[in-house]
């Protein structure tokens, strides 16, 4: 889901800039709130913001004979809703952009859009959608970590293909061609990614339970 | 707890895995589905020029796979962190548990 550096016209890097600072922010805010109420859960959104780095850091093979990476922001929109994922993943993102000259600079604030806004939120709604309807906490996790993964590279596909439009099919058929590389890939990784993040989630209700117990976004209904 | 988690885990394996072989049969050459969307913009808009480079490169394919490694090694080194205090805490608590007398791990 790395767009490259210079592959977005100017005009269109600046635009997702616009579209993904007021999510940054709103995630600084959430994030000192979410602090300031409930200090013991400080280590906690370290272990998801670490679970972020892990997991997009493995570029894993799929069936379709090439490589894409999970994204591990599924777990904090999860636990913490989707506003601090916003800054977690943005900070994911700049070591990538500084560091491997994966991803870039001006292709930041649609990388961050995606990765980081798009993906979480899509979690989120999963999770507390099924929440509602189901009482397992494992499915809605899976569920929303999956889909929340496959959203981001839905949106990046979106992305170019506003940015590439089809010289003979347009905007469309722009997409179907990069989501055709990026989707399909992705299914099985978006898979791995949402088992995953059920096994942190196991391990947190059998040891973490205090924790759990003040985050909002975990209750039913 | 710890059986369910194998399980998913071993899925995890199987889905890496599995594809490495089936995949490998039919061409597969597991290039990056990043680096293939940057392929296919070069292919269908030859006339776009990336207007910005990256500042700096890792030098080589050697660096460049030493801070991947750097970037999982920090995020596990935190996971495992938060994990090791918390099976700790949670054993310390029960051992207090089981001393003569002794509830206030409760």
């Amino acid at each position: 889901m790395h767009i490259m550096e210079g592959y977005l016209p100017a005009a269109h890097a600046l635009a997702w800039g616009v579209v993904a600072a007021p999510f940054v922010g709103a995630g600084l805010y959430s994030i000192h709130k979410q602090f300031q109420q409930h200090p013991q859960t400080k280590l906690l959104m370290g272990a998801s913001g670490a679970f972020a780095f892990v997991l997009s850091s493995l570029k894993l093979p799929s069936l379709t004979g090439s490589c894409s990476h999970p994204t591990g922001t599924g777990l904090g929109a999860i636990l913490f809703g989707p506003s601090p994922m916003a800054v977690l993943g943005l900070i994911v993102l700049l070591f990538q952009a500084l560091l491997l000259a994966h991803g870039g600079l001006t292709t930041l604030g649609a990388n961050t859009f995606s990765m980081a806004v798009a993906g979480p939120w899509v979690a989120y709604a999963v999770f507390k959608s099924l929440r509602m309807l189901v009482k397992s906490l494992a499915v809605p996790t899976f569920l929303a970590a999956t889909l929340g993964n496959l959203a981001t590279y839905m949106v990046t596909a979106l992305q170019l293909a506003l940015a590439f439009p089809d010289a003979r099919s347009g905007y469309a058929g722009a997409l179907v061609k990069f989501l055709g590389i990026f989707a399909v890939t992705q299914v099985p990784l978006a898979v791995s990614e949402g088992l995953l993040t059920v096994v942190v989630m196991n391990f947190l209700v059998s040891h973490s339970r205090s924790e759990l117990a003040s985050l909002d976004s975990l209750r039913r209904g | 707890m710890r059986r369910t988690n194998l399980i998913l885990l071993t899925l995890v394996v199987l889905l890496a895995v599995v594809p490495l072989f089936l995949a490998t049969r039919h061409g597969g050459s597991f290039s990056g589905a990043d680096s293939q969307a940057q392929e296919l913009i070069d292919q269908t808009h030859p006339e776009y020029k990336p207007w910005f480079h990256a500042i700096w490169t890792p030098p080589s394919k050697e660096i460049e796979s030493l801070l991947f490694a750097l970037q999982a090694a920090i995020g596990a080194g935190v996971l495992g962190y938060y994990m090791g205090l918390k099976r700790g805490k949670a054993a310390a608590a029960r051992a207090r548990q089981d001393e003569p007398g002794g509830t206030e791990g409760r």
